[in-house]
């Protein structure tokens, strides 16, 4: 198996302005578009070139763990009904979720740069910790921002990113969670692009990065179809996948695009979707320009970006990747959601049963079992990715 | 026959005269205070003056302008109401205003209705730094036929020819950032160097400088060599401490005197 990104094929998404249908392009400041350029030329030439591709796939091999496993859920099935239930178990991965996959491709790309300091956003922590242990292996200064509410639930990965040569750069602003971390590390961005490279954590923000965030993390999905091939002898029928900004689901979702898999992609509806707090993005927002695209979004009758709430700090966020949007548009993929409660549920159900406590921001792809599994016939293949594992949310899980 | 803000720009610098752009965000610090600032900032000798939409989110600016644009929304600015302030505002001057914000509002209140509603309020022209060229051309054929001035940035990494394209995707002016970053930041040691690598791109509009010009010392270093300067999170901070439009007036005459030194 290789982890090669796919080749490009002739008229695939996005085209050549960034655009997924209506969705995507560049609303960045000027300051930005020769990085961005030079971003897309390095990524061209990245995938065409074997010592590229061969460096990608030695550290996604020994250094990340991949592949990572198909985990048959025969408990969680047999609760549900008869249907066959598969995990693909990205919470195995090194650093505890996918983020890895895409940090990896994404610091390959930045020694091609010759930049010398890495910079990321995080909401949950998992993308900076995973770009803190890149950075690290590649003898890379990396700041981080987070803001001061993610720092205060999420106190494991500040410690983790710390430990890793990180810092850890509080943001006061605005909703003091991911959104307006993103928007200081562009700010950021904007102000040192000369000398530094920015690693987005999802399939967000300007092209070429949800194109190639998608492609670094569709190693998900291209592992899970031989997977499930293998053990079921076809593709599966329903995907599941949790989506803040969408880059676990995305990286599940891409490769089985040209199959008949029913595609779901849950979001976070907090409190509830009638509350007004929730991060029910795909489900409840309508089409805005946000960090560098334009894709659905929360925002009011004024266009002011609304406040996102999740109990999963990973998915407490108003936007989401632009290709998400086309999709929905297309009807290609279904986007729902559930709340923190069955989220909750979600986490402690597969804790006992099958002996994985899941992330936070997982317990929600997981919680919608609940709304398809018990109808679903004897012969239904499901499979769940499991992005991340619950390690980061044991003080939640435990207060709750 | 009004003159067109590209002519009344060059007109000034054909005159010996370094034009003076004042930035403030609408409805800061209060609702009640902008129309008279506006005038304030008039009778001190600005010739432009940019009313800043207040945007959740503004991507391309410093702290300063990120609190007053907060203050802003709290206070319950929003685009309908900008342009009937704007409207207010014509009844009393003729100063040239531009409106500098994000997209998303004004894709909220409608990309059809939007530019001929502004045009017909009294705006001149808009700046929306996060529409880079490629963004812009989009919405650029909506703005001309409103009869707008569209006014985009170039910067220290904005490479030569592409300059020349912003140049001519241009009208009013282009808006030179002086350092790589956000609005109200530090101007870079290297920035007159920037400036002067852009200015050396632009044939067809009048150049105005932004981004960290803070003094009238600055103002004087980038005007020797443009067509103007813009003074944004400067006069934000002077605003903090004294809302007044007396002050105002005497807080911009000292930029005015120190450009007709040149």
């Amino acid at each position: 198996m290789t982890h090669a990104p796919a080749a490009p094929t002739p008229g695939a998404m996005p085209d050549a302005r960034g655009y997924f249908g209506a969705y995507g392009g560049r609303f960045v400041p000027e300051t930005l578009i020769p990085a961005l350029d030079e971003l897309e030329g390095l990524y061209q030439d990245a995938r065409r070139d074997p010592a590229f591709n061969a460096e990608l796939h030695e550290l996604l091999t020994t250094f990340a763990g991949r592949p990572t496993p198909l985990t048959r859920a025969d408990r969680l099935g047999a609760h549900y009904g008869r249907a066959k239930i598969y995990l693909k178990r990205e919470d195995l991965c090194h650093t505890g979720a996918h983020k890895i996959n895409n940090t990896i491709g994404q610091i390959l790309l930045a020694k091609r740069s010759g930049k010398r300091r890495i910079i990321a956003e995080t909401g949950a922590g998992q993308h900076g910790v995973a770009t803190a242990t890149v950075a690290a292996r590649m003898g890379l200064a990396c700041d981080v921002y987070m803001g001061d509410e993610d720092i205060e639930r999420q106190q494991l990965n500040v410690r983790r990113m710390e430990m890793l040569g990180a810092r850890v750069l509080p943001v006061h602003s605005g909703t003091r969670t991911l959104k307006d971390a993103t928007s200081e590390a562009i700010r950021d961005w904007v102000t040192n692009v000369r000398d530094t490279f920015y690693i987005i954590g999802s399939v967000v923000g300007p092209h070429p990065y949800p194109a190639i965030v998608r492609d670094f993390q569709s190693v998900i999905g291209e592992e899970a179809m031989q997977q499930v091939r293998a053990a079921e002898g076809r593709d599966p029928d329903i995907l599941l996948a949790c989506v803040g900004g969408g880059s676990n689901a995305i990286g599940l979702f891409e490769p089985f695009l040209g199959t008949k898999a029913r595609m779901i992609g849950v979001e976070a509806a907090g409190h509830g979707l009638t509350t007004g707090q929730h991060a029910a993005t795909l489900s409840l927002g309508s089409p805005g320009v946000l960090h560098g695209s334009l894709s659905y979004l929360l925002q009011d009758g004024d266009g002011q970006v609304q406040l996102a709430h999740s109990i999963s700090a990973g998915l407490d966020y108003p936007g989401v990747g632009p290709e998400h949007s086309a999709l929905k548009d297309a009807g290609r993929v279904e986007y729902v959601a559930v709340t923190d409660q069955e989220a909750l549920a979600g986490a402690r159900l597969l804790s006992r049963l099958e002996g994985i406590i899941p992330a936070l921001e997982s317990a929600h792809a997981l919680a919608w079992l609940e709304k398809i599994a018990p109808s679903a016939k004897p012969e239904t293949v499901i499979l769940v990715n499991v992005s991340g594992r619950g390690d980061k949310d044991m003080t939640t899980y435990a207060n709750q | 026959m009004t003159m067109t803000l590209h002519e009344r720009l060059s007109s000034n610098t054909s005159k010996g005269r370094r034009s003076l752009a004042m930035f403030l965000t609408a409805g800061y610090p209060t609702l009640d205070a902008t129309a008279d600032l506006v005038c304030a900032l008039e009778d001190g000798g600005a010739d432009l003056v940019e009313i800043g939409v207040p945007f959740s989110d503004p991507l391309a600016d410093g702290p300063v302008i990120q609190k007053a644009s907060g203050t802003a929304i709290a206070n319950g600015v929003t685009l309908p109401w900008i342009l009937t302030l704007v409207s207010q505002i014509r009844r009393r001057s003729g100063v040239p205003l531009v409106l500098m914000g994000y997209l998303n509002p004004i894709m909220r209140y409608g990309i059809g209705t939007f530019f001929g509603d502004a045009a017909a309020a009294g705006v001149d022209g808009l700046i929306l730094p996060e529409l880079p060229l490629e963004e812009w051309r989009s919405y650029a054929p909506a703005v001309s036929a409103a009869g707008l001035a569209g006014i985009l940035l170039a910067t220290p990494t904005t490479p030569p020819a592409r300059v020349r394209e912003i140049d001519a995707a241009s009208s009013g002016f282009v808006y030179c950032v002086s350092t790589t970053g956000v609005t109200g930041g530090a101007v870079a040691g290297a920035a007159l160097d920037n400036v002067r690598a852009v200015r050396a791109h632009i044939t067809r509009n009048p150049m105005l400088v932004g981004f960290g010009i803070s003094r009238p010392d600055d103002a004087m270093t980038f005007a020797r060599e443009t067509d103007g300067v813009i003074v944004g999170s400067a006069l934000l901070r002077q605003l903090e401490h004294d809302p007044s439009p007396g002050g105002t007036r005497v807080w911009t005459a000292a930029f005015r005197r120190a450009l007709d030194t040149l």
